[in-house]
């Protein structure tokens, strides 16, 4: 970890696939503790980035350092510290909710994990599904066994990509209010990608705004408001969707 | 009705058309069967012992320890990208090793099971009795099991590289190594130009050591030296190769993309 106290430095990130640049010379950090909007519209670069950052795919240029390793020499270690969600990967379906993630607590090294697991289910108020088949749960409960597994290994930082995609907004608003909780107690940095502004608003304390691969907003939700001269961060995400561009 | 059926028939050929794996199932599966049971018609011909059952239920049960034990390898990584769950097992901390090796653990209880059955059924339908031979045939039973995780591993490399489209090969290159790895019929039948490439495969020398340790009664030791050896080779490529493949698959990000197709 550096002086600065940021727990993920970005530098000069650039991915290219066959002429294509999908990541353009991006460079950011993150605090510990801090939530962190990646925000974009489709084909920003938000999941490569995210790819990138859990040394799924290799960099064509940059670094990245987490915990002031470096990856992707430093993978496992820096994995053993983090965790990712998403809304578009899943666990295995015809395995209980429990058998799940007890192989994950495994994969994980996880100690107590009965404890933990229980813990958790608890924590995403979805105690009751502990032996279902995951197969047999609705969307909602299949994000929230998501995040469980998530969590599992109490991650530094945490990358979470459109956790509330399919969740109705009771229940989304049960899932931020406990990620704002972990991020209060246990002081978990979280990269956040969603398409719900008014979530973002709410959830994030820095947003950094991506479109064709570069940065081309960051700051606090207010600070990019003011810049933007808007009203909502929805109508800077509409600006920068169309072309336009924010001071 | 006719639109819908001929759009539907379109879209098939479009695939087959676009997929090289899926046109090969359309002639793979009946040449592969005309050249194992041609050669074997030609064994029988040749042959004039009553042993021909023992060797092809010997054969059939060390046939499907090579395939129980590649499949135990592309099955479970494929399972991973079925029900997308790839990318949970590849940002947990384990090594990339690890994960092959836990499906070749797979494999080798997959084939040990399997192998338990056919034996037991043999015995019981065929008075096949593999245990009085047991102990000989163990390190061939090892050596075609090794080969099999080799065998795995080129293909599980190739679906991550090629995604959906290379799942055919799951069930597909078993049967392309069948007929030149002399498994129901010795080596000998085949043509000089075949049988040269056959010797340079392990489960042509396992087969030819099961035949003569059946045949005798006593281990035939002779072809286990180039079985394993081939298997160490094989081994070391399959590795070199899956490591090639993982490295052009996180190079150019086809993991995240096959795990959340």
């Amino acid at each position: 970890m550096t002086g600065t106290g940021a727990v993920l430095e970005v530098e000069h990130l650039t991915k290219r696939f066959d002429g294509v640049t999908a990541v353009d010379d991006v460079s950011f950090s993150a605090r510990r503790g801090e939530i962190l909007g990646l925000l974009g519209p489709n084909g920003a670069g938000k999941t490569t980035t995210i790819q990138l950052l859990l040394g799924l795919t290799a960099p064509t240029s940059g670094h990245v350092r987490v915990f002031g390793l470096e990856l992707p020499s430093h993978r496992r270690a820096i994995l053993q510290r983090v965790n990712f969600s998403s809304a578009y990967i899943s666990l295995p379906f015809n395995l209980s909710v429990r058998e799940n993630l007890e192989v994950f607590g495994r994969l994980y090294g996880v100690k107590d994990r009965s404890e933990r697991i229980a813990r958790l289910l608890e924590m995403f108020e979805i105690p009751d599904v502990a032996n279902t088949v995951t197969g047999k749960l609705s969307s909602g409960q299949v994000t929230r066994v998501n995040l469980c597994k998530a969590f599992l290994n109490d991650p530094e930082i945490l990358f979470l990509d459109e956790p509330t995609a399919s969740l109705d907004p009771d229940i989304a608003e049960k899932v931020r209010s406990a990620l704002k909780r972990v991020q209060r107690e246990r002081g978990v940095t979280i990269l956040y990608t969603s398409h719900n502004m008014r979530e973002i608003e709410l959830v994030c304390d820095r947003v950094i705004f991506l479109s064709r691969g570069r940065v081309v907003a960051e700051g606090t939700p207010r600070e990019i408001l003011e810049r933007a001269d808007a009203e909502s961060l929805e109508k800077v995400f509409i600006t920068i969707a169309r072309g336009g561009a924010i001071r | 009705m006719w639109g819908r059926v001929g759009a539907l028939l379109l879209r098939y050929l479009y695939l087959y058309r676009r997929s090289l794996a899926r046109s090969m199932e359309i002639f793979f599966w009946p040449v592969m069967d005309l050249l194992v049971w041609g050669f074997v018609t030609v064994y029988f011909q040749k042959l004039a012992a009553p042993r021909a059952v023992v060797f092809l239920l010997g054969a059939v049960i060390f046939w499907d320890v090579f395939y129980r034990s590649q499949q135990a390898i592309t099955l479970s990584l494929s399972e991973e990208i079925w029900v997308r769950n790839l990318l949970n097992v590849f940002i947990a901390p384990v090594r990339t090793f690890e994960i092959v090796l836990a499906t070749c653990l797979l494999g080798l209880i997959r084939a040990t099971i399997s192998a338990s059955v056919l034996g037991l059924l043999a015995f019981g339908l065929y008075a096949f009795d593999v245990t009085t031979l047991g102990a000989a045939l163990l390190p061939y039973l090892a050596s075609i099991l090794l080969f099999g995780w080799a065998v795995g591993m080129c293909t599980m490399a190739l679906i991550l590289r090629f995604g959906h489209a290379a799942e055919a090969l799951i069930w597909g290159t078993p049967f392309l190594l069948q007929p030149i790895s002399a498994a129901f019929y010795p080596v000998a039948v085949l043509p000089s130009f075949l049988r040269s490439i056959a010797l340079l495969l392990p489960t042509t020398h396992v087969f030819e050591g099961m035949r003569a340790t059946l045949a005798t009664g006593r281990p035939a030791l002779a072809p286990l030296l180039p079985a394993f050896a081939l298997n160490a080779v094989y081994l070391a490529l399959a590795g070199a190769f899956f490591g090639w493949m993982m490295s052009r698959v996180r190079e150019k990000g086809y993991l995240a993309r096959l795990a959340m197709e």
